[in-house]
């Protein structure tokens, strides 16, 4: 039981998982769970009990049982006492001051990441205001490696997402091509698969690896299947660099992306054994988006930004190269309109950052959410001064086979030249290699380069 | 020296036609040029205004009757467009009326059709109808009782549960406006689901997706349909277990759960 008076008024909350819930800043989501606040005055006053409260409660109290959920069980028996003990006696108000503080650098945060649970990282999102989520993610860089250098310090990355009704070759083609000549892809170059069959996913692949290597491209390719099919894949030898999946911060969640923990590791072990990273091991791809265990009824009555925080909390334990919330993808029921995208895209970035991930975002929005393109102008740009690891790029922002908007190729340009950041520093010296961007990186008028012409040829 | 064969600029511009998607837009400095950013405000424009419409029923109702079919009209617990976005559960259930209104008329029914606005009017004003005609053309009536069709308001593809349940239908076809895309603004897709009763999973499901003259085309919609309405007959079950073997024909199917996996 937790309790607050404001002005003679006495709030009560049974429990640490209502007390999160209702401090959590409005969403829609919540509302359709039945778990908000129901007032303004009770939201703050649920920020000011969580405020108050020793950060040690998330380790004596969890919000999933941990008989029940092997999620809980991952983020408990993870924790790592020694990294927590910088941050052992404080409560979450305190502990929001601590991470805003001159002191903690680069290196405090990297240090306390084992010892944070995802609960402490949704907690003190709950009481941070915009500006603080910013803030405090720009202090923290998470790089990681498979054949070029992602999430350093001035660099923003892209994904291209050549998506195709159909998956027809020469669509998913063009539009990657078009992606590169716009100096996108450093991140990956990661197809969503039209349908997941087998064969269809094993042509996409061949693809992209003929391109990459046509190319000669410091970067990865991806195809965006369920992880069993990709472990079908890699038994048939196909040419897979990453393993991709969805996963839910709840094992019910996971469950219903039909994935377990084992399963996990198990394509881990399988990508890792193929040894195709030129230098590094980070062989996973990760997507996430807050409302997905509600969708699913796995959500325990927990509120859908902490369960989100603990999707964080499987995906670290996997080393992934990427990881991004999709977090306008899911509809209005779960986050209204360009705010709430907005204000759960900067919870998502700043939670995964603390907890030691390459975040990214997918800036997008539905037709049927309240939000346009200005919003995603807006927490594009946003989320880039916080230090985003890698944003999508989507030809003029219109996924024409998942039905929803994105951020484009030349948003991803407009970003780099605003606040000067560069592709990843392997990718930045092909483009230049290859005659794309001149000795200040900037994009060359249009202009085919001389490598492109073998590939078109067969096209 | 001329010389016919493509360069590889002429197979770049070749590219174009490859694909649906907004490739090689040029640029202006860091940006798109004013005519992209246009084109794409006013196909955002049409996607909203698409969820924003509501279904003429009346239009669609004298449309049906003057057919020579039966018609029903109901709603769903959801009031107004607000409530059916933000409550998907409302928008699963029949109000109280209608639920009444549809009891009357329960019945030995093989099949039921269910035709819902969904987030896309325009999608069952223009695919609706045409589709609907071909399927029945196609049904041998004699061995299909039909009931009524129904034109569900702010209706939901679970609808068709509580909707099949209440008039004792053995399966039911929901047509439903889809969520607009940019380029799709009027995408319909139907979803069919043996011994509707409320619960039933979307895995209990079949989905016909991307109904439209530029997608699924009417005929091989009506065709797909028949075929599995025969085989949930015939194995009695709908689903994941009921593959669509009537062909293979390509379907760009939007997700609406979970991240795009």
């Amino acid at each position: 039981m937790y309790a607050t008076t404001i002005r003679g008024t006495s709030y009560r909350f049974p429990d640490l998982k209502s007390l999160m819930a209702k401090a959590t800043p409005l969403r829609s989501g919540d509302c359709l769970a039945g778990i908000a606040a129901t007032s303004a005055a009770e939201r703050v006053a649920a920020q000011m009990a969580l405020a108050d409260l020793p950060l040690s409660v998330f380790l004596n109290e969890a919000l999933v049982p941990y008989e029940e959920d092997e999620v809980t069980r991952l983020i408990l028996d993870g924790h790592d006492r020694n990294a927590f003990a910088p941050i052992a006696s404080l409560t979450v108000g305190e502990f929001r001051d601590w991470l805003l503080s001159d002191g903690v650098d680069e290196d405090a945060l990297a240090a306390l990441t084992f010892g944070l649970t995802p609960e402490m990282a949704a907690a003190v999102s709950k009481i941070c205001r915009n500006q603080d989520l910013i803030l405090i993610a720009a202090k923290r860089r998470v790089v990681t490696k498979f054949r070029n250098t992602l999430g350093l310090r001035g660099r923003l990355s892209s994904r291209i997402q050549p998506n195709h009704p159909t998956d027809d070759a020469r669509g998913v083609l063009a539009s990657a091509i078009d992606g590169l000549l716009l100096g996108n892809g450093d991140a990956v170059i990661g197809v969503n698969p039209a349908s997941d069959s087998p064969g269809q996913c094993y042509e996409l692949l061949s693809l992209l690896d003929e391109l990459r290597e046509t190319l000669n491209i410091p970067t990865q390719s991806c195809v965006l299947a369920h992880v069993t099919t990709t472990l079908q894949l890699m038994e048939r030898r196909a040419p897979v660099d990453l393993v991709f999946q969805s996963i839910g911060g709840t094992q019910a969640a996971n469950s219903s992306f039909g994935i377990d923990l084992a399963l996990l590791r198990e394509s881990r072990e399988a990508a890792l054994a193929l040894r195709r990273g030129a230098i590094g091991d980070n062989v996973m791809y990760f997507e996430t988006g807050q409302g997905s265990a509600l969708s699913a009824n796995a959500h325990w009555n927990c509120d859908q930004q902490t369960l989100e925080a603990r999707a964080y909390g499987v995906a670290r334990m996997f080393d992934p190269l990427l990881i991004n919330t999709v977090v306008g993808f899911i509809g209005p029921e779960y986050l209204f309109d360009g705010k709430q995208i907005t204000r759960a895209a900067l919870e998502d970035h700043f939670c995964g950052k603390l907890l030691g991930l390459p975040m990214g975002c997918d800036v997008c929005y539905t037709n049927h959410a309240e939000a346009d393109q200005n919003d995603m102008d807006d927490l594009l740009t946003l989320l880039a001064v916080a230090g985003v690891n890698y944003v999508m790029g989507v030809p003029g922002a219109d996924d024409v086979m998942l039905n929803y908007q994105s951020t484009s190729y030349h948003d991803v340009l407009a970003v780099r030249r605003m606040l000067n950041l560069a592709p990843a520093p392997e990718f930045a010296q092909w483009l230049a290699d290859v005659g794309l961007t001149d000795a200040r990186g900037d994009l060359q008028a249009p202009a085919l380069p001389a490598s492109f012409a073998p590939l078109l040829e067969r096209a | 020296m001329a010389d016919d064969r493509p360069t590889p600029l002429d197979k770049m511009s070749m590219l174009r036609s490859a694909t649906p998607a907004r490739i090689f837009l040029p640029r202006a400095g860091a940006a798109l040029t004013t005519r992209a950013t246009l084109d794409f405000q006013l196909a955002h424009a049409e996607a909203r205004d698409a969820v924003e419409e509501r279904l003429d029923a009346d239009r669609l109702f004298d449309e049906l009757t003057a057919r020579g079919l039966t018609a029903v009209r109901v709603k769903s617990a959801a009031r107004d467009r607000r409530s059916f976005l933000l409550r998907p559960d409302l928008g699963r259930k029949l109000d109280d009326d209608s639920r009444q209104h549809l009891k009357a008329l329960a019945g030995d029914y093989d099949l039921a059709f269910v035709i819902a606005e969904g987030l896309s009017a325009r999608a069952i004003a223009r695919h609706a109808v045409p589709v609907l005609e071909k399927m029945l053309q196609s049904l041998d009536r004699a061995a299909w009782k039909i009931a009524p069709i129904v034109l569900a308001e702010q209706g939901r593809v679970a609808l068709g549960d509580d909707i099949g349940e209440t008039l004792g239908a053995r399966l039911v076809a929901v047509f439903i406006g889809e969520r607009p895309g940019l380029s799709s603004p009027d995408s319909m897709g139907v979803y069919l689901t043996f011994a509707p009763r409320v619960g039933r999973t979307d895995a209990e499901r079949n989905c016909l997706s991307n109904i439209r003259p530029q997608g699924l085309p009417y005929a091989d919609a009506a065709r797909k349909l028949l075929y599995l309405c025969n085989e949930a007959r015939r194995r009695q079950l709908t689903g994941v277990d009921l593959k669509d073997e009537a062909d293979t024909l390509p379907s760009g199917e939007p997700r609406a759960i979970d991240a795009k996996s």
